[in-house]
Parts: structure tokens; sequence; C-alpha cells
């Protein structure tokens, strides 16, 4: 079985974001990057399974410009086999994002496809569905475990009122939530090892993609601050102006 | 300008987010539908009807939508979908679950966690973890919104006098099978529609202390949320998390007790009218969007509000 995984660069976890002051958008000059963690979840998720002996070679893809290479080098020392960077300078849309991976899933014949539910800069949630519906998949979105059988896959996923447990025939998309798995620590050989593992570019216009976007971003704004409000020293206290505020 | 909402429910029962969805979807236009899509789910139906302003339900009521499953459920609501301006739904598990994979079927975008509808073809939506916001506008012709409940304020349901339409079309699901679910059981109000919630992180150690927060939800008529630490600590089932990953909320009151405050954690209930923090690190980031902190012990201050609320209703 082969496995391809979809790594997003994106702003670190970490940074304090910045919007611009021109509206058009968040800093990511001199901002550290990373992979999205959805991602790496992605990621270790599919090196457990080659390691278990049910996949036989990871590719990790990433869309976007030259700094991509770095968060491809990153899945590789985690463990995928090669990678291959769509380049491009545009924005891409999730729905661009999804034809892309569309095109090298079925150039690659590969049987699973894990994304990252989200991405944490723009959180739209969306890329991983809309391939399965281009595919004609089944999707596992949001899922917290999954398990390999004979002619699918048994996913367990995140819902609002609990956990539900599906069963999807391969080919199949799966997305990953947080609590999949704990993506490892990447040791020094690996970070060594994974120099030397294939890493091609293709263009997103060889894919034969239309990549126009199909939502413009009028303005970025910085959201509302919500003041610090006051210390309390008593119980009784914060009793009764909760009292007077009406909400108890 | 025709819109389309999906109603989000169980088979038995409407979820409140529909309500919220349909109150948003009022700032778009006046001729709304509902589809209900599921199996024995006439009791639904009923309630979709009282929905204000509502003027058709669309009813597929087959074994084949039992479990709403993304597969045959996004082909159905992309079959009928396409004859509107707008397909909206609420910006849950099952509104995200199904609905981007409608609009890769209809090849057109979709805009998610709507807060704000700025005109027919504008929206804001939190990005980055709510940490800016995006004002877009979107190209295609129809129009797919996923909206932020905590933004749009419910409706009340009045008389039930929208008019039904069976859809008879049943779409098989090939690709996969609903196994088994889960659900987490509580007398409790849900996380997003609470007026108050309690909700506890890393500091309550154990989830057996967890239990003390129930004490205090109980006597608030609240219900229980948790920080992600919590949760992945296994101090509370994943569907307590509030969170940038996990439910946004926005009550009346929200107790954040042992919670640190962690950005992705604030995103999830900046937005409610009132909070409260307790903790004893004094310098923990929730004090900054607190209304009211308590910085000490929770396990003193914890039964001390209990004592407090019994007084207040003896």
């Amino acid at each position: 079985m082969k496995i391809l995984v979809s790594v997003k660069r994106v702003v670190d976890y970490k940074a304090v974001i910045r919007v611009k002051s021109d509206g058009s958008g968040v800093e990511t000059t001199n901002v550290k990057m990373s992979m999205n963690p959805f991602d790496e979840i992605a990621v270790e998720e599919a090196v457990r399974l080659k390691e278990k002996g049910a996949a036989t070679e990871i590719i990790a893809v990433s869309i976007g410009g030259d700094s991509c290479q770095e968060t491809l080098r990153t899945a590789l020392a985690m463990g995928a086999d090669r990678a291959i960077l769509v380049k491009t300078d545009v924005e891409v849309q999730p729905l661009a994002a999804a034809k892309i991976l569309a095109a090298l899933t079925n150039q690659e014949s590969a049987d699973l496809v894990i994304l990252g539910k989200q991405a944490i800069d723009s959180d739209n949630n969306q890329t991983g569905q809309m391939l399965a519906a281009l595919l004609d998949r089944p999707q596992g979105t949001f899922a917290s475990k999954v398990e390999l059988h004979d002619n699918g896959l048994s996913v367990t996923r995140e819902i609002d009122g609990g956990l539900e447990t599906l069963f999807l025939n391969l080919p199949a998309v799966v997305t990953t939530d947080l609590r999949l798995n704990e993506p490892r620590y990447i040791s020094l050989p690996n970070i060594v090892k994974a120099k030397t593992k294939p890493l091609t570019t293709v263009t997103a216009e060889s894919l034969n993609v239309d990549l126009a976007p199909r939502v413009k971003t009028v303005k970025v704004s910085a959201p509302q601050k919500r003041g610090a409000g006051v210390r309390l020293e008593s119980v009784a206290d914060l009793i009764n102006r909760l009292k007077q505020a009406q909400v108890i | 300008m025709k819109i389309l909402i999906i109603a989000e429910h169980d088979n038995q029962a409407l979820k409140q987010s529909t309500h919220h969805t349909v109150s948003a979807a009022r700032h778009l236009g006046e001729e709304i539908d509902v589809l209900v899509m599921g199996s024995q789910c006439q009791k639904v139906v009923e309630k979709a009807r009282a929905l204000p302003q509502v003027k058709k339900v669309l009813a597929a009521d087959d074994a084949v939508y039992e479990h709403q499953l993304a597969e045959n459920g996004a082909a159905l609501v992309a079959e009928i979908g396409k004859h509107y301006d707008y397909v909206i739904t609420g910006a849950t598990t099952s509104g995200k679950n199904l609905l981007p994979r409608v609009a890769a079927l209809l090849d057109v975008a979709m805009i998610g966690d709507v807060t704000e509808i700025v005109s027919a073809d504008t929206f804001a939506r939190p990005i980055y973890a709510g940490n800016a916001m995006a004002t877009v506008q979107a190209t295609d012709n129809i129009k797919l919104l996923s909206i932020r409940t905590t933004a749009f304020p419910a409706v009340k349901e009045g008389s039930a006098d929208a008019a039904v339409e069976k859809i008879s079309q049943a779409i098989a699901n090939n690709l996969s099978r609903f196994e088994s679910q889960s659900l987490t059981k509580s007398e409790r109000p849900e996380l997003t529609s609470a007026r108050v919630i309690v909700s506890g992180g890393r500091g309550l150690k154990s989830a057996e202390n967890f239990k003390l927060l129930e004490e205090l939800a109980d006597r608030l008529g609240a219900a229980v949320g948790a920080s992600r630490a919590a949760v992945d600590a296994g101090f509370a089932p994943n569907d307590y998390q509030v969170g940038q990953t996990g439910k946004v909320v926005a009550p009346d009151l929200y107790i954040a007790i042992g919670i640190s405050g962690a950005i992705q954690h604030l995103a999830g209930m900046k937005d409610s009218k009132i909070i409260v923090a307790i903790n004893n690190d004094a310098e923990a980031p929730i004090f900054q969007i607190a209304d009211y902190g308590l910085v000490g012990d929770l396990f003193k201050i914890l039964p001390e509000m209990v004592q407090e609320l019994d007084k207040v209703h003896a």
C-alpha cells in the first residue's frame, strides 16, 4: 500500500501573530515557520503504518515556494521515503490544493492519502474532504484512531457529541485530529539521512490544475482586544458580582 | 436569493446549531429552505417546519441516509444545492465533514466559520486561531458557507407552517459504512448552547477531581468544558474540549478553573460575555482576558463557591 501525505509550511504555532499594517494579511517574514502540526500527525501515522508492515512507500507532498523543501525534509526525516514539491508562488486555496493532490494521488496510484484536518494559518478544514470528493473516495475526517484491515480502514472520528467509528473501503482519504498520535522526535542521524532521500520538484502548471483563487481576501485585521478585568480577593465578592451582572 | 440550509439532527431532535444557522441566513435573503436528510426523521421535519422564515422543508427520509455519512450525503446536497444561491451549514463537526465535499462536487469554494455577513458575497471569518480576522469575498455563483454558531443568536421556533417536499432520491453509499458511535451522556446543557460553562484545565490534576467541577456546574445549570491539556491528560472526554480545534463557545458566563490560557484555548472562548479565571498562578495568561480573577488554590476555592451558591439558593 502506497501512502501520500500532504504537509503545509505555516507560521509556527508558538509564534506571535501580527497583522500587516496595510491589512493585506499576516506578517510571515522573519517569523518562525514550521510544519502544520496536524500534518506532522499525518506523517507520523503514515510512518507507523509502514513500520507495522502495512505500507510499502510514503510520499510527502508540499505545495508552495522553494522554502517548502525544508518542510518536506522534515517529513523525510520523520520517515517518509520521498518527497514532491509542487512549486507555485500564488496563493493556493483549498479547492486548488485538493485538485493538485488529486492529480498526484492518481499519478502515484496512492491507496491512502493522509492530511491534517486543517492548517493552523487559514483554519479552513476543507482540503481532505474536497480531495475525497474529487477522487470519489470515502473520507475519514478528524481521525483519532485508524486501524487497517484486509480491504479497508476502521476510522474513529472526533465528533461534537463524542466519537464515531466508520469503515472505509480502500482507496481512502483520512484527515487527522490531535489525539491520533504523538509525532516522534526527529533524531540527528535521521536528519542527515533525509538529505539524501529523493525530493523532486514539479510545477503546479504541469499538473493541469486550475489554481485561480475563488475567494478574494478583502482585508485582514486584528481581532478586537479584550481588556483584563479585576482581581478579586474573595469568593463571596465574586458571587456577588456575578449576581449583580445577572449571569447566575 | 434562494438559500438551502442543511439541518443538523440525530433523526430524533433538531440541533440548536440549525437555529443559529437560520438566524445567519436571514441576513442573506428571505427564501429559505431546509434539507432534513436522515432516516425515520419525521419528528425533525416537524421541528424544521417551525423555524421562522423557512418556506419549505425538503425531507430526504431514507435508510441510506441514516447516519448522514458524507459520501452519499454530499452527493445529494450537491444535487439539490445546485439550484440555490447559498448552501449553509453550522460550523460543527458534521457541517465541516459534509460541506467541503459538496463544494468540490459543485466545483465552488467554501467559506468556513463565518462570524459576520458583511454583504451578499462578503463575509468575515477568524484565521490563525482567532488571532486575525479575514474579510473575504466569494466569486462563485453558488456560495457555500458554514456558520460559527456563537456569532449569531438562535431563532425561536414558531408554528409548524413551512411546506414539506419529499425527496425520493436515495443515493447508495458504496464507499463507507457506519460501525459504531459512543456519545457522552449528560443531563447538562450542551456546551455550544449553554448559558453558563464551567471549564477545567490541567490544574484539576485528575479525572476524579473533575467531579468537583460538576458539583459547581450542577448548581449553576452549567455545561462542563475542558482545556486541551485536561483532555490530553485523560481528565475529561474529547468532546468536552473548548478551543481552536475543539468547540467554540460564547456563553454569558465562562468560568475557567485551573486553565492557564493557551492561545489555542482562548480562541475557543474569548467571545464569552463574562469570563472568570481561577488559578494559583498569578501570571497565567488567562487573567489577561478575564473580567474577574481569583488567584489561589482551586481545591479551596471550588468548595467555597459551592457553599456560597448553596447559601444564595437556600
